[in-house]
């Protein structure tokens, strides 16, 4: 679940600026005053690499452990997850390298050109349309998260970084055409309730999804920040719900069966499903409810006295997030952060808090408010009502732990 | 000379109207169509009446050699699960500290098993199974977990017939359910 914890890299162990910190983070690599006044470094004295040296560039090697988080000693790959580095990232959007992944059946490698996805069920004129038919058709392009519906779960909170605890979630500039005009290509019949979205893995991996959503901000991906889809993100074609749980957008997508009934499928009956302390499960629990987590200061980082700039990312699976809120006193009173310009409905949402710290143990804490007034629960709030076992659609708010050494540690562990 | 300027855009205003009337109903003529060969080709989704099923039959002793064969080796011999998830036990768990999802304890549907299996099982060769193996092993695992008899042979009609213990156990969502 989490990296080697007794070999953390040297850049997470220090945020601390200055000198001092700078040689740590080349240490063993170059004397840091080969670099710094008055010498004159090594890269200034001799012709860096040829334009083209790489063809599609990478990130500077110094930067090779900031890598998805894949959790160690699974009973199988095939069925599983990765996690987005959150506290590695800035800004809202996540690389394509780094977007978090959750397959069900492996990651397929599809020939575009001979990719197909098949429209039926309730419409006038079924359709078989190619990568270059969907290609044609008018599209847009949204920033919007995505987020899987276990992240994380209820129990066993035990994770050290932020990755470990929520990194199922990412953010992309996803570009497509819209469902909606898709299935009117096909004609919907007057019985059309749900849309029912098949993907071309070995899991062929079902959901439903109701024809409201269909019709309004629904999407058929093709590009990702620019790009065509990641083979891990579904290419060459995908779902995008905007606020919907991970799962239902469905990856990899080659038949869409348009239905009076949902399918009741494996994936929304016996799994994605909640359940409550009286033995109910809530099903279709589509909505990813309002979200935050500080991303630094975070776990397994240090601190030093002195100034810090607390940020963190916020999101809503029902719109834009109105504000967000941050302690840094455990609780006893909260301020507000600022947002970062582009505040998008569905999209993560950047915030930043200036604090000084004054050296004393403490517990920082972030709660999101969405643009229809909910607020992030805590978790006890939130188990009240639902207990311990339903594991899907914890949105609780993630308390990091300030020791008096500076090392930030898991609130709940 | 105002009122022919209203006119003008009112007539103006009617012409958009009509033109967005189009554009909302226009299709871009782009695909083919998908012939019923092509659709019953892909088209394995069962719903959970299993009104789709498919011809076949499968008993549960052969369920037994074909679960042994194929899935016994992630789900344990007899369904308690291994690297996949248990497929036997837990009716009356639900409520409990410690709820154990199964097909038998939690799955509300039994065509639902067959749509699952015949599309993503075994995990290492899906889709491999026959219709009349998929029959059978659904049998076998219905069987393991005490809801069809010792001798009881599946079809697509007495598949949808079986009655799983928590068909009703689902509720819509409530949410926002934490103020």
């Amino acid at each position: 679940m989490t990296r080697d914890s007794d070999d953390p890299p040297a850049r997470r162990r220090f945020l601390v600026q200055g000198a001092a910190a700078a040689a740590a983070l080349v240490g063993g690599r170059a004397r840091a005053d080969e670099a710094a006044p008055p010498a004159i470094p090594d890269w200034m004295k001799t012709p860096g690499a040829d334009v083209g040296s790489q063809t599609y560039g990478t990130p500077s090697r110094f930067e090779a452990d900031v890598i998805r988080n894949v959790p160690k000693g699974l009973k199988q790959y095939t069925s599983a997850s990765s996690r987005t580095p959150l506290q590695d990232l800035d800004g809202i959007l996540t690389p394509n390298g780094l977007f978090y992944e959750r397959h069900h059946g492996g990651i397929p490698d599809i020939d575009p050109a001979r990719h197909r996805l098949m429209i039926h069920g309730l419409v006038e004129a079924p359709l078989i349309l190619t990568m270059d038919d969907i290609r044609r058709f008018p599209s847009e392009s949204h920033i919007y998260f995505l987020e899987c519906s276990g992240n994380p779960g209820f129990e066993a909170i035990k994770g050290k970084t932020a990755s470990d605890l929520v990194g199922l979630v990412s953010c992309a500039e996803w570009t497509g055409v819209r469902l909606a005009t898709v299935l009117r290509e096909a004609g919907l019949k007057p019985e059309a309730q749900w849309v029912v979205a098949e993907g071309a893995d070995a899991a062929a991996l079902t959901r439903s999804i109701p024809i409201d959503k269909c019709l309004d901000d629904a999407l058929l991906v093709y590009s990702q920040n620019g790009e065509r889809l990641r083979p891990q993100q579904g290419y060459p074609l995908r779902v995008l719900l905007p606020g919907f749980e991970g799962n239902m957008n469905v990856k990899w997508l080659r038949r869409l069966n348009v239905t009076a009934q949902p399918a009741y499928s494996r994936e929304e009956t016996s799994k994605y499903t909640d359940s409550m302390p009286d033995g109910t499960a809530r099903q279709f629990t589509f909505v990813m409810e309002a979200k935050s987590i500080i991303t630094r200061p975070s776990g397994t980082q240090r601190i030093a006295p002195g100034f810090h700039e607390i940020t963190g990312i916020a999101w809503s699976g029902r719109g834009r997030i109105r504000g967000v809120q941050v302690t840094t006193d455990a609780g006893r009173t909260w301020q507000e952060a600022a947002l970062q310009e582009p505040v998008l409905t569905r999209a993560l949402t950047r915030f930043r808090l200036p604090w000084t710290w004054n050296g004393q143990p403490t517990t920082l804490m972030s709660r999101a408010i969405d643009e229809t007034g909910y607020v992030q629960p805590s978790f006890s709030d939130l188990t009240a009502v639902r207990g311990l076992k339903s594991f899907y659609h914890n949105n609780a708010t993630i308390p990091w732990r300030i020791a008096g050494s500076g090392e930030v540690s898991n609130g709940y562990a | 000379m105002a009122m022919r300027n209203a006119r003008a855009l009112a007539a103006a205003s009617l012409l958009l109207a009509l033109a967005g009337a189009a554009r909302a109903a226009e299709r871009y003529g782009l695909g083919r169509p998908a012939t019923d060969a092509e659709i019953a080709a892909w088209d394995i989704d069962i719903d959970r009446d299993g009104r789709k099923l498919p011809p076949g039959s499968g008993s549960v002793a052969q369920g037994r050699t074909v679960f042994e064969a194929q899935c016994a080796a992630c789900h344990g011999a007899r369904g308690e699960g291994g690297v996949g998830d248990p497929l036997v036990g837990g009716q009356g768990s639900l409520a409990s500290a410690k709820p154990l999802k199964t097909v038998g304890s939690f799955w509300p549907y039994a065509p639902t098993l067959f749509d699952y299996i015949r599309r993503a099982m075994p995990m290492n060769a899906p889709e491999s199974l026959s219709a009349d193996e998929v029959y059978a092993v659904s049998a076998y695992i219905l069987n393991l977990n005490g809801l069809v008899p010792d001798e009881a042979v599946l079809d697509a009609r007495a598949l949808a017939a079986v009655r799983m213990p928590n068909r009703d156990g689902f509720v819509p969502d409530p949410r926002p359910d934490v103020r």
